[in-house]
């Protein structure tokens, strides 16, 4: 081959690379067929059958449905397609799924009220009922449309894996040959679901949607976009939170070959400096260029040893009244006993694999966004009103999301509005495309809040568990945003104020402090810290009396928590909790619920000559019905896997301000190595759907750390474990 | 002007000579396969195949690279491992976000190029340096095993 030819190769594919971003751009564009005009009609005329805003089918067979929810690796492409396929007993083969534009209106999540987002593990059990009436409503359609076209009764039309059939007279189409007088017929109103005792997809493990474009480098993430003209921005945030922008020498930076232009931002999160560059390299080595002149006057510069000592001490007083039964000074005034234990927690980075990006695109009367979007109604308002646009005018195409664990579901759009704002300032109707660095995604804020956590435990003469008093020190979540409320942030005590366990007296108290450091919830919010303290501390008591960790709970759950007690038998029987155990093995308990599923976990360690190895994870859930128990195991798989990560060594520190890590030297996260085996059993429910993506994160920490202390005698009251004398090998 | 051996086929690129190979591929040559995770060869996720050893391609200097054969993930299932590899992957149904997941493959088809029946310690000291925050290692190990079995 010519180097000519060479040449015109690499031209082609550089163009096929710009050709598929653009195609990616027009399915978003493509109107939703007549349907959204015309109510009453079902679909666009002729090509597709469009009934609804979740489904299209084409005269090709294929299957199209739109998820409203973000695809960050929770498998919801995969589960919100199986619900509709299911209804529709469409042929899964032929089902592909894409990202819903942002329309709050047509794709609110139900369990948020009038507003689009991805969160509170929620996506299918918002969905599970609409989705298949959405599914139900493309099916009817087809069959009366067969029935009309081979003059039968539509009773006696059936349909299998995509093919609508008349049996007795042995006539049969495929969806495709349907879509276009299906299109015509009015959409029913009142539609049959199906007796979920003959579901064929649902329950089943339909094989994930999205596994072969992400074993093969083709998938498209933010980070991939390129269009026409595109700019590379790459930032300088300040060194501390509050800090501002004074001045900066951008000489040498704009030297560089390149370099477009340099500016300053700011967005009501934070001020920084970007350069932007035809390139990422270019513009990163051209920041590092940039000398910028910081205004700290007003800055946060506080040390996270100092913090955690004022906490300390908040925790010595009385709390707001979080939740409060029977009188606990009562009963502690008459306890045989008391017990009491210190938590802490220090902040902690989502740290995903993409770092934050975001494509934008300002024009004059407009603004395009591509990203991984969570938080579609709250993202196109918050653009809209730094650009003074309608948030109609902000267009957002949805791509998949390189994880986010809560991240880009942010209430104040700050990537977002870095991005928008860089733009605005560089005055450029090319797209930008801002990429952050590892070490500005690691210290931009929004973590999970550090907390102190007290518990104290009073029991009886016979050692009956009487009172328990609960107190949380830590920043709030949601006060400020548009979530939060007045009074307690119900995000800062789930999991604690939802404690299942029957105690007489019990009160939870909060004191909620202000840093100047961002926070936002992390995979599984309240229930990261809750879950520790309350099942660590429930182990303490069963060490102090001498009980077993699974007999404590057992009697402390009465029949009001049938799901809990279930859960907690199925993980005792599965891991042989009650049988003998070989001398070396060393195991630990814990049992929490969150998003409305209850999992229990056994963490199974093994004593070696150079440390505790954690072999085996026993883990079970109760998520009602499971619509893919493939993608529930993975999920308890993935938090599992993410809780011990922050178990082990999450930490993010301050030091007179600054925060003390940058990358995966000094944040370390679980590595192949460190992963144990894991069992996941999920109990037979036929209740509807709920949480799968966080509940199985928070478990791990206390199940582990039972676990050591059981063999120690040592209690864990710190995380992370690191740095505490404890090997895990 | 600097002359790559990508997937077979010659590239030109007139990228700064310290511009990291996972950018040239990225942003020049437009192979978006290979990602960006910690531009320190700390997570794998820019793991592409210089002279058939899996390298970070983050902290590669794109003028070291010049006289190598590269392969990256999207021409690694060109090859026999490469392909068993993907399929195993997409049987196990290992990937969740995706985004670690081109390193990954890549990492595991070195190996198994390598070693044909990897024990549990090969797969650790192989995969180790390939980070997955989804933690999707338990099937990233059995989609390893799938893929030996395949190809023994």
């Amino acid at each position: 081959m010519s180097r000519a030819e060479d040449q015109a190769l690499n031209h082609a594919s550089r163009r096929d690379v710009l050709k598929a971003a653009a195609a990616l751009t027009v399915a978003f564009w493509l109107p939703r067929g007549a349907g959204a005009t015309r109510p009453e009609a079902a679909g666009a005329a002729g090509s597709a059958l469009e009934p609804n805003a979740f489904v299209r089918i084409g005269a090709d067979d294929t299957v199209t449905v739109f998820a409203k929810h973000l695809e960050m690796g929770q498998g919801v492409y995969t589960g919100l397609a199986t619900i509709v396929a299911e209804e529709l007993d469409a042929d899964w083969k032929n089902v592909r799924v894409e990202g819903a534009p942002a329309d709050a209106k047509r794709y609110n999540n139900l369990a948020f009220g009038p507003m689009q987002g991805t969160g509170g593990s929620s996506s299918i059990s918002n969905s599970y009922e609409q989705l298949r009436k959405a599914g139900a409503t493309a099916r009817a359609l087809l069959v009366t449309a067969a029935a009309q076209r081979w003059n039968v009764p539509a009773a006696d039309v059936t349909v299998t894996s995509g093919i609508v059939e008349h049996k007795s007279s042995g006539k049969r189409a495929h969806f495709g040959e349907l879509v276009a007088d299906a299109a015509k017929l009015p959409v029913p109103a009142d539609i049959k679901l199906k007796d979920p005792a003959t579901f064929k997809l649902i329950g089943k493990d339909a094989a994930r949607v999205d596994s072969r474009d992400k074993s093969n480098g083709t998938a498209i993430f933010t980070q991939d976009i390129h269009l026409p003209g595109m700019l590379t921005a790459a930032v300088i945030h300040a060194p501390l939170y509050g800090a501002k922008v004074k001045g900066f020498d951008a000489a040498k930076a704009k030297a560089i070959k390149g370099v477009k232009s340099v500016v300053a931002f700011e967005t009501p999160v934070r001020s920084g400096v970007a350069v932007l560059a035809a390139d990422f390299w270019t513009a990163k080595k051209a920041a590092e260029l940039v000398t910028v002149d910081w205004d700290d006057s007003a800055a946060f510069k506080r040390s996270s040893a100092e913090l955690f000592a004022e906490y300390r001490e908040l925790a010595k007083q009385p709390g707001a009244s979080a939740k409060q039964v029977g009188d606990v000074t009562k009963a502690f005034g008459s306890a045989a006993r008391t017990i009491e234990a210190t938590y802490e927690f220090p902040f902690l980075a989502h740290a995903s694999m993409e770092p934050l990006n975001c494509v934008v695109r300002v024009g004059a009367q407009d603004c395009e966004v591509w990203n991984g979007e969570q938080f579609q109604t709250v993202d196109q308002a918050a653009i809209a009103k730094l650009l003074g646009l309608q948030p109609a005018s902000v267009k957002l195409n949805q791509l998949y999301a390189g994880g986010s664990f809560g991240r880009r579901a942010n209430p104040q759009s700050d990537y977002l509005l870095e991005a928008a704002a860089i733009a605005k300032a560089a005055g450029v109707s090319e797209p930008v495309k801002m990429v952050w660095t590892r070490e500005v995604d690691m210290r931009a804020g929004f973590y999970r809040p550090m907390y102190v956590h007290t518990l104290k435990a009073g029991l009886d003469q016979e050692g009956k568990l009487v009172a328990w008093q609960h107190r949380i020190v830590g920043q709030s979540i949601l006060a400020g945003t548009a979530f939060g409320g007045s009074g307690i942030d119900n995000s800062s005590v789930e999991g604690a104020s939802t404690l299942p366990y029957e105690i007489p007296n019990l009160s939870v108290e909060l004191h909620t402090t202000k840093l100047a450091v961002p926070v936002q919830w992390w995979r599984s919010v309240g229930s990261t810290h809750t879950a520790f303290s309350t099942e660590c501390f429930i182990d303490e008591i069963a060490r102090a009396t001498k009980q077993d960790p699974y007999a404590v709970r057992r009697a402390l759950l009465s029949d009001k928590h049938r799901r809990h007690q279930a859960v907690l038998e199925l993980v005792a029987t599965k891991s042989g909790w009650t049988q003998p155990r070989a001398k070396d093995e060393v195991w630990g308990l814990a049992l929490h619920e969150s998003f409305n599923s209850v999992v229990g976990q056994v963490a199974q360690l093994r004593r070696t000559a150079d440390g505790f190895k954690l072999e085996r994870v026993i883990c079970a859930v109760d998520c009602g019905l499971a619509v893919n128990p493939n993608i529930v195991a993975m999920q308890m798989e993935s938090g599992i896997g993410y809780g011990l990560a922050a178990a082990l060594s999450g930490a993010i520190t301050l030091k007179d301000g600054a925060i003390e890590q940058s990358n995966f030297d000094d944040y370390s996260v679980l590595r192949m190595n460190q992963m144990p085996a894991i069992d996941v059993h999920i109990l037979p429910s036929t209740n509807k759907p709920t949480g799968v993506g966080e509940p199985g994160t928070p478990v791990i920490a206390p199940a582990l750390a039972n676990a050591l202390a059981a063999a120690s005698g040592k209690s864990i009251r710190t995380l992370p474990l690191a740095g505490q004398g404890v090997t895990l090998v | 002007m600097l002359t790559l051996d990508i997937n077979g086929k010659k590239f030109e690129t007139d990228a700064e000579p310290d511009t990291p190979l996972l950018w040239v591929l990225r942003d020049h040559l437009g192979m978006t396969g290979s990602k960006y995770g910690c531009g320190k060869a700390l997570c794998g996720a820019c793991t592409v195949h210089v002279d058939g050893a899996a390298t970070r391609s983050c902290v590669l200097p794109v003028s070291a690279a010049a006289t190598m054969k590269i392969t990256t993930i999207e021409a690694v299932g060109n090859s026999v491992v490469g392909r068993a590899v993907q399929d195993a992957w997409i049987a196990e149904n290992v990937p969740q976000c995706g985004y670690c997941q081109s390193g990954q493959v890549m990492s595991a088809t070195a190996l198994l190029t390598t070693n044909k029946k990897p024990t549990d310690a090969d797969i650790d000291a192989a995969m180790s340096g390939n980070i997955c925050r989804c933690a999707t290692y338990v099937r990233i190990r059995s989609a390893i095993k799938r893929a030996a079995s395949a190809l023994a």
